[in-house]
């Protein structure tokens, strides 16, 4: 038994298991330690996973793992408070090989990729706390779990710990999350057959789609809603910003049941029984609240890095691909065979060079702008709602004069030079 | 000494759902787990072990995926673990159960002989408590069930002291060694395990038995060995839905007294 | 069968339900893996077998019109090496001279199969000094007792009582042996079943004979009661079963009936014994009774936490009833695993049954059912206990346990008045 790993990965989680994939398919001998009954087990998602980023680490794996249904549309829903306005997009040639993206189940999924992990050499701990890294003259040179013997070396320790990183607190890369920094994601798994699913959102068998819905979704807070099919369940969640959850004194719940009750979701979920319930953070920070990511002898990926993309709900891609450049720098120190930060700068520049950072980096501005402007969320999606409505109700009104009724109502309310600010802003914050 | 100790995998009866409608299980929410009271079993084992030295060893059979438990087992101790597994095997009542395990026993035994095997009482899916003694029977060894406390072991003269739990205390037994106990789960509080032995169980690839290396006879196995079969199954007969009192507290609780009232005077 | 279990385990999506609830197989798609067959809760399904375990499921449906109450039927007489076990017997338990009320609700059970297939009902009495306990077992059903006495049966240890079991058996072939699903009973039951090569269905909670075939009909629930299964055990005698104690009722005895005793010649060389009892240490504090309470008041997860579990406490106290709980809050270290009622504690059949906050997850409604009333007070109008209940009051239990007191207590007062 070797005393000391070449790395360990604290938290099975996509970050986690993508790097100790990774680094244990190289030949370096790797521990996970999870604290969950199994990994996965306290894993959850509001979104789905990402084909591209998955198939950098495993080629096809589609044709194995537990998928739920590729995704073969998405929709944008702008929710008002008795209607919708929809757009979306679907193609075919998501149906077929090679895929774009799948509904998962996280504790299935994450239990088949540690599996894999494992048929890699690598050694998965379950039920185990890292409590702190074990820091030698400034140096990370591994972790103390919650076990008996529990102290554990290696030349690397990633922390895959997730959003609310202890690790990474605790050795100053970043300080508590600010309650505007993250959101707040509640998420109820509903049953339903398999048939009604497909009548329902219009699919093929086995196919999926996703909807994502602004507006009413949230109460007007600055977050998302999501319903997602899977095989047999349908995953509805609503996430807002914790900020303003406390501040207007929302009962998370309250949102799920609020939004489960929308004339447009109605149909969607009726007659399903909900069989889980999730709440989980989600790192909201984006580009602005990336903490420290390289330090001697350790390195930080996913969430604990705060590798979300709020505006297009992406975390699970950002997360592997964190943790498969992270994986690289490891492997790389350990063909130098040194480990302090300049050894694993690699990591920071890769990153710093991908899809993750530039993404966060182009939408640095946007959630802090849709925060701080309640009229993006609070009037120009009911604007939308009722300019549809105006345009699309025969009663008699020639569609010049309701044309006019509704100029004069959006500048009425807003004011022409707001209008145009606002439009600037958010074309400035997402350009 | 050699203490074996025998274990089955379970689903989690606690997170079984059913459907109500269509009487189905939905096992997809029930996770496999080592039968608790089997939990409680190794850990007394291995305590044995760290007072007397020896050696645990694990037999369980199941399907392939129970080598799950049998890691369980060596995260909480034991030295090895042994897993028969055979389609042969498949449809066994306790019966030839009893029968598979003890071959395995003797099989694994061969070169090092047991003084103690150790079960739980019983498994928490079937609830039968009939595989332990069934064990002993087979191997013509005393059984020892239901023990909360291992009282002594003197190893020089092959005797154990157990207290075997009664509805109203409990009995003092002396049992001539080798012997078969089966545990309550109150025998000891069972251990976080060390992190070496963590590492030891991700690492540890738990032995394979077939049928075939029992040195035993097949017609003893599967359902051919099963004296018992399933004539029939269905769904549980409900008493029929309760009437709800509703209204203030107050008013809920006078109608409750009087419908008893009325009830207990027929 | 219908359960689905084995559908939903196969990796390879080769099973399926026919319309008829039938596990089929689809041979291109199977691969032998052998999951199917350890799931399946009542042991239907094998590889090697494949046509033998469908012409099973098909031997079960026809089973289940013979089943249904063909009881004024007599039994047919069998032919061949079954032909000679004949008689039902009941393991009487006994501790100190103490007849335990499990066995003479046994009687009761086994006069009924008895009568079914025209044979005589014995009970089987081992110990020392407890001769006078025969008649006892005549008003309770017995038409025979076998009696045996010796100074090393005086308590209970499976070799002396095993040994001695198994031969009577050998000498005078049943066809049923019944024991209580005691600590005593399974230990004995599980050795003898063992030993004779024979079929055990263990907890039964029902026991019918089928005339055609002179099978027991051994009922039990599967799966933490998600399900009932029937046990059989066709070609193997004696059948043998464990039933626990409250499920079956007790017989009214009845004084004048007698009976014939066997006495038995028992040797017993304790030098060739390998176990002794050294001590019996009662535990008086200990005992909680449970089966035998006429009001039970029971605590669930719903109460919230620890503290909050005096309140069955309080209401139990002021109405003279025992304490009990489900598995959950015993799981979650409220109190001790001896109080916890359910398919996994003790079966209970009180006059009252007062759940507070428990949910009624199935294994919890199994032991509960033999209640005369079941009162049931949980928050969730969903709880799947106010579908089993007599009464059930949608409220929080914290508030309403404490109103309870006063008025049960005047209720009861004035019934035992009265």
């Amino acid at each position: 038994m070797p005393k000391k790993f070449d790395a360990i990965v604290v938290g099975a989680g996509m970050a986690g298991l993508a790097a100790a994939y990774k680094m244990s398919s190289e030949g370096l001998s790797v521990v996970v330690i999870e604290r969950g009954d199994y990994p996965g087990a306290k894993n959850v998602m509001g979104g789905v996973l990402y084909r591209s980023m998955m198939e950098e680490l495993i080629p096809e794996f589609w044709k194995e793992a537990p998928l739920q249904r590729p995704v073969v549309e998405q929709r944008f829903w702008m929710l008002d408070k008795q209607s919708v306005v929809t757009s979306g997009y679907k193609d075919e040639s998501w149906a077929e090989e090679p895929y774009n993206c799948f509904t998962v189940f996280r504790g299935e999924f994450d239990r088949w990729f540690a599996k894999k992990c494992e048929e890699k050499g690598a050694l998965i701990i379950n039920e185990t706390l890292v409590e702190s890294c074990i820091v030698d003259d400034g140096k990370v040179i591994g972790v103390q779990t919650n076990r008996p013997e529990g102290d554990l070396y290696a030349n690397v320790v990633v922390l895959a710990d997730g959003v609310n990183s202890l690790l990474g607190k605790q050795l100053g890369f970043h300080r508590e999350w600010e309650p505007q920094q993250v959101a707040l994601a509640v998420m109820e798994e509903l049953k339903l057959p398999e048939e009604v699913i497909e009548d329902r959102f219009n699919l093929e068998p086995g196919m999926g789609t996703t909807i994502e819905l602004f507006g009413q979704g949230t109460m007007g807070m600055v977050g998302t809603a999501f319903i997602y099919t899977n095989k047999q369940h349908i995953s509805i969640g609503v996430g807002a910003l914790l900020s303003q959850i406390r501040e207007k004194q929302v009962q998370p719940y309250q949102l799920l049941e609020n939004l489960k009750q929308h004339p447009a979701v109605r149909p969607l979920v009726r007659g399903a029984e909900p069989v889980e319930y999730y709440a989980h953070l989600i790192p909201e920070g984006g580009y602005n609240s990336i903490p420290k990511l390289v330090s001697d002898g350790v390195v930080v990926v996913g969430d604990a890095a705060q590798l979300v993309n709020g505006i297009h709900r992406e975390g699970s891609n950002m997360a592997m691909t964190s943790g498969r450049l992270a994986a690289e720098a490891v492997i790389h120190a350990c063909n130098m065979g040194h480990f302090d930060r300049d050894a694993l700068s690699s990591y920071e520049n890769e990153l710093n060079n991908s899809f993750v950072i530039k993404d966060l980096e182009k939408y640095k501005d946007a959630s802090h702008l849709l925060e701080s402007n309640p009229r993006y969320f609070n009037n120009y999606i009911p604007t939308a709602n009722m300019a549809l409505r105006e345009m699309l109700t025969v009663d008699g009104v020639s569609k010049k004069q309701k044309q006019k009724k509704l100029t004069k109502s959006i500048l009425g309310k807003n004011g022409l030079f707001t209008l145009g600010k606002d439009i600037y802003q958010m074309w400035k914050a997402v350009r | 000494m050699h203490i074996v100790v025998c274990v089955k995998q379970v689903p989690d009866t606690t997170e079984v759902k059913i459907d109500p409608e269509t009487n189905t299980l939905d096992r997809s929410s029930a996770p496999a787990i080592i039968n608790p009271y089997d939990a409680h079993a190794v850990d007394e084992a291995v305590r044995l072990k760290e007072q007397h030295g020896g050696k645990v060893t694990i037999i369980s059979m199941g399907p392939p995926g129970a080598v799950e438990v049998i890691k369980k087992c060596i995260e909480l101790g034991a030295d090895e673990g042994y897993l028969l597994s055979d389609r042969k095997f498949a449809g066994s009542d306790t019966l030839a159960t009893s029968y598979i395990l003890a071959k395995g026993i003797e099989t694994i035994c061969q070169d090092n002989p047991f003084q103690l095997i150790f079960c739980g009482k019983q498994a928490i899916d079937g609830d039968t408590a009939q595989v332990g003694p069934g064990i002993a029977r087979r191997l013509l060894i005393p059984q020892l069930t239901y023990v909360n406390e291992v009282t002594a072991v003197d190893s020089a003269k092959e005797v154990i002291t157990v207290h075997r739990k009664l509805d109203d205390g409990y009995e003092v037994v002396e049992a001539k060694m080798p012997c078969l106990i089966t545990v309550e789960k109150e025998i000891n509080q069972l251990r976080y395990s060390s992190l070496p032995n963590m590492l030891r169980a991700a690492r540890y690839q738990p032995h394979m038995l077939n049928a075939d290396e029992l040195n035993a006879d097949v017609t003893n196995m599967g359902l051919k060995g099963s004296p018992t079969s399933v004539a029939k199954i269905f769904a549980p007969e409900q008493r029929g839905e309760g009437e709800i009192i509703a209204g203030s507290n107050d008013e809920t609780i006078n109608q409750l007294i009087q419908k008893l009232s009325d009830q207990m005077a027929k | 069968m219908g359960c689905e279990a084995c559908v939903a385990e196969c990796p390879h999506q080769a099973l399926y339900m026919n319309d008829e609830g039938q596990c089929n197989v689809l041979e291109n798609d199977c691969v032998d893996c052998g999951q199917c067959v350890d799931v399946c809760p009542v042991a239907a399904i094998s590889l090697p077998q494949r046509a033998e375990s469908k012409e099973q499921s098909n031997n079960t449906s026809d089973k289940n019109v013979i089943s249904e109450n063909k009881t004024e039927e007599k039994a047919v007489k069998l032919e061949g090496d079954l032909s000679k076990y004949q008689g039902v017997w009941v393991f009487i338990e006994q501790r100190e001279g103490e007849i335990a009320s499990v066995s003479l609700e046994l009687l009761g059970a086994g006069r009924e199969l008895a009568d079914k297939l025209g044979v005589e009902l014995s009970g089987v009495l081992l110990g020392s000094e407890i001769a006078d306990k025969a008649n006892n077992l005549y008003q309770y059903g017995a038409d025979k007792v076998y009696l045996l006495e010796h100074p090393g049966l005086k308590y209970y240890r499976t070799e002396t009582y095993m040994q001695n079991f198994v031969q009577l058996v050998q000498k005078y072939n049943p066809e049923v042996i019944l024991m209580g699903a005691t600590t005593t009973g399974r230990d004995l039951a599980g050795a003898v079943a063992t030993d004779l090569g024979t079929g055990l269905t263990a907890d039964c909670t029902a026991l019918d004979i089928d005339p055609e075939e002179r099978l027991l009909l051994a009922t039990r629930p599967a799966f933490g009661g998600n399900i009932m299964a029937t046990i059989v055990s066709k070609k193997h005698r004696p059948q043998m079963a464990t039933v626990r104690s409250k499920v079956m009722k007790m017989p009214k005895p009845i004084f004048e009936q007698q009976g014939e005793l066997v006495k038995v010649d028992v040797e017993i060389d304790e030098s060739q014994l390998l176990t002794k009892v050294r001590e019996i240490v009662q535990q008086a504090g200990d005992k909680v009774n449970l089966q035998d309470a006429e009001i039970i008041v029971a605590g669930g997860r719903g109460l919230g936490d620890g503290d909050n579990f005096k309140v069955c406490y309080d209401l139990a106290k002021s109405i003279g009833a025992q304490v009990g709980a489900s598995r959950a809050a015993v799981e979650a270290g409220w109190i001790d695993h001896k109080y916890q009622v359910g398919q996994t504690g003790v079966t209970v059949a009180p006059k009252i049954y007062i759940a507070l906050g428990i949910s009624g997850a199935i294994q919890h409604l199994v032991g509960i059912r033999g209640s005369d009333i079941i009162i049931a007070v949980n928050t969730d109008p969903e709880a799947p206990i106010f579908k089993e209940c007599t009464y059930g009051i949608v409220g929080d239990a914290l508030e309403i346990a404490p109103l309870l007191k006063q008025p049960l207590q005047q209720l009861l007062a004035d019934k035992k008045a009265s």
